[in-house]
This record gives structure tokens, C-alpha cells and sequence, in this order.
């Protein structure tokens, strides 16, 4: 049998490694992960918080500025409540994201909303912080 | 002495009653009006009868303009895929029998709509020729049969019974809103070669399924399995690419 030169498909060598088409971005990956471990998470914070605050030693009732003022001198309600602002925030900003990725039909309003949420969210992370790490228990 | 076998007793079957059930139809033709209307209309209907059967009666009998697409007409090639009381289905495989007396047809959501209840599949089939739906492999033909072992074929079996209706993709709400995403039977396909040992393409196709309007995208909702004509578990096997991407192991 015989087939032209030019019509003979090129055989790559058995051992050829393949070729990457392009940069992985993980991205969403990571945003996806991130939600499911920061969920379990939160659940172990929030409750544990809402516990605290709410039903042990008579509960609500006792919460006042000394009360909080005595929990955050302690390194480790400091971390507490950090670790709760931070994965919750995110946790929900980028739950907004996909929510907003979902329903916008227009990519100004996309990208507007976005935005909005992104810059909301900067700016309670900031404050959160801020509050948390410069409190002074001595202030008038 | 012969003997002459009784005539077996005969039960007698009552003759198939038919009912009217009301047909209400989404109507759009571009050459004659932009508005959509919706028409109903009454329809004789056996219980053995598919929706499909309703839809040629009243094409045949009644209005002539009506315009859906349908083949083989026995679920097989998937091309009347539609939206009746609100799911998406294929309208050859509904009983009548499972039916109420009030039927609404929409055409399948999320793609473009050309007339009645015909639908431009374009998109729908560009997703699709992006996971690339064939084999891949590098290196020399094989001089003999590639063999695979039960348990490595079982490992796909599901997703390839897939018949490209897509009757999953126009279910999921986030293919409805954001037309860029992949859809449901585009990762179903992407998951019949990904997971097949002789093919080689998986680490290619799991890129462009890693893509921002890839895997991640899927919400879990599992319209798409509640959808699927062919009961292909399709949010299960979105799962299982999502698990060869977190873990790199197909």
C-alpha cells in the first residue's frame, strides 16, 4: 500500500511528555475550598460564641463595656473574634460574589455590584480589626 | 383420541379511554410578531399517548404552524427535549397516564428561542466541542486491542449515556443567567473520556473545566440529575471532577 508523504499523520514518540495548553489558574478552586473549610469552621466559632454570649453564666444579661473589655485582654478571645471577622466576612463576600456572578445579566451591573460588595466588606474587615487590636479598656 | 386444548379464558380488556386535556403552548415566530403568545389548545388523550403524540395531534389537526423539533421519537436521539409543567423533559418519553389534565410546554430555557418551541443549540453544542469530546492519546497506534478491565470501564459507564438533549444544561439556574458557563452535559462529557483509562487527554480537559466558568461554578442544586432523561447522575459526576481537581488523581 502506498499513501503520500504529505497525507502520513506525524506520530508523537511514545514518551513525549504533554504539552501544558496553558496556566492553571486555581483561583475558583481555592474560593471553592475555601468556603467549605471556613464553613466548618465558623460553625465550631459562631455556635461556640453564640453559647457564650448568650446562655452560659446568665447569659445575655451580664454583657456590658467591662465584660468585653475583660474577654479581650486575653490574646486568645482576641484570636477568637478575629478568626470569626475574617473567615466570616469572606466566607460571605464571596458567597455574594457568586450570588451576584448568578443573577447580573449586564457586566457594568456586575461589575458595580461587585464593587459595592468588595469595598462594604474591606471596610468592616478594617474596622473589625482595628477595633479588636487597638481597644483600650480605659477610654471615657 | 386427540385432545383439543380449551381456549384459554379471556379476560376482557376495557378499550382505552381517551380524555381531553388542555395543551397550553409558549408561541413565538420572529417572521410574524416579536411578542410571545400562549395558545391552548384541546387535545384528545389516550393514556398510553406521550406528550409528544398530543403535540404532533395538534400539528397535524389543529394548527399546522405549530414548530417543535423531534426524531426518533423513542428517547433516544434527544432532540424534543422541552419544558412541560415546568421540568424539563423529553416530551416522547411522558405518559399521558402521568399526566394532569392541563399541560403547559415552554421551549427548554437559557438558549436562544428561533420559533415555538425550537431553540438555536449553538451554545449549547460550542461547550461541548470545548471539552473536547473525543480520545486522546499520544505515542504510536496500538498493534493490538486495547483491552479494559470491567471495574476501569465501570468507572464511566454512567456518563456515557448521555444523548445530548440537553435537557440538563437548560435546567441549571446558573447556566440560565450566566450563558458562558459550561452546563451540566458539557462536564458530563468532559467526565466520560477524564475518567477513561485509555484516554490520555484528562489533565488537558480538568484545565478547561478548572476554567473561572468551569466545575466550580456548579451550584449542586441537582436540577440537572432530576432532568436527565437517561438517569445519568450528573451532579455526582460534576463531584468527581471537582475531586480530580482538588486532588490532582483521576
Amino acid at each position: 500500500m502506498t499513501s503520500s508523504p504529505e497525507l502520513a499523520p506525524t506520530i508523537i514518540a511514545p514518551r513525549t511528555p504533554q504539552r501544558r495548553t496553558r496556566g492553571r489558574t486555581n483561583t475558583e478552586l481555592y474560593a471553592w475550598l475555601f468556603m467549605r473549610v471556613s464553613g466548618i469552621l465558623l460553625v465550631v466559632l459562631v455556635l461556640g460564641h453564640l453559647l457564650i454570649m448568650n446562655i452560659l453564666d446568665g447569659g445575655v444579661q451580664r454583657i456590658n463595656f467591662g465584660f468585653v473589655a475583660g474577654r479581650w485582654a486575653s490574646p486568645f478571645w482576641q484570636v477568637w473574634d478575629l478568626l470569626m471577622l475574617w473567615l466570616a466576612q469572606i466566607h460571605g463576600t464571596n458567597g455574594l460574589r457568586t450570588i451576584i456572578n448568578d443573577y447580573t445579566r449586564k457586566d457594568q451591573t456586575r461589575f458595580w455590584l461587585k464593587m459595592a460588595l468588595y469595598t462594604a466588606s474591606a471596610l468592616v474587615i478594617a474596622l473589625g480589626t482595628l477595633v479588636i487590636f487597638t481597644f483600650d479598656p480605659n477610654i471615657n | 383420541m386427540t385432545s383439543v386444548a380449551e381456549r384459554p379464558a379471556v379476560t376482557p380488556v376495557d378499550a382505552p379511554v381517551s380524555r381531553p386535556v388542555e395543551v397550553k403552548i409558549r408561541r413565538y415566530n420572529p417572521e410574524v410578531s416579536e411578542d410571545v403568545t400562549w395558545v391552548t389548545y384541546t387535545v384528545e388523550a389516550f393514556p398510553a399517548d406521550r406528550v409528544l403524540n398530543l403535540l404532533m395531534k395538534i400539528k397535524g389537526e389543529q394548527d399546522g404552524t405549530l414548530t417543535f423539533r423531534r426524531s426518533c421519537a423513542h428517547g433516544v436521539c434527544g432532540s424534543d427535549a422541552m419544558r412541560i409543567n415546568g421540568v424539563n423533559r423529553l416530551a416522547c418519553k411522558v405518559l399521558m397516564k402521568d399526566m394532569p389534565d392541563r399541560l403547559t410546554i415552554e421551549p427548554i430555557k437559557g438558549l436562544p428561542v428561533e420559533k415555538d418551541l425550537v431553540v438555536d443549540m449553538e451554545p449549547f453544542f460550542e461547550a461541548y466541542r470545548a471539552v473536547k469530546p473525543f480520545l486522546i492519546t499520544g505515542g504510536n497506534e496500538p498493534s493490538k486491542e486495547w483491552l479494559q478491565s470491567q471495574a476501569d470501564r465501570d468507572r464511566f459507564d454512567d456518563t456515557t449515556k448521555c444523548i445530548l438533549c440537553a435537557a440538563c444544561t437548560t435546567s441549571c439556574p446558573v447556566f440560565w443567567t450566566d450563558g458562558s458557563y459550561f452546563g451540566p452535559a458539557a462536564i458530563v462529557n468532559a467526565h466520560r473520556f477524564i475518567f477513561d483509562s485509555r484516554d490520555q487527554g484528562a489533565e488537558e480537559r480538568l484545565e478547561i473545566l478548572n476554567d473561572r466558568e468551569g466545575v466550580w461554578r456548579c451550584r449542586t442544586t441537582f436540577n440537572c440529575t432530576e432532568a436527565c432523561p437517561r438517569g445519568i447522575q450528573i451532579t455526582k459526576a460534576i463531584a468527581e471532577v471537582k475531586q480530580a481537581l482538588l486532588f490532582r488523581r483521576v
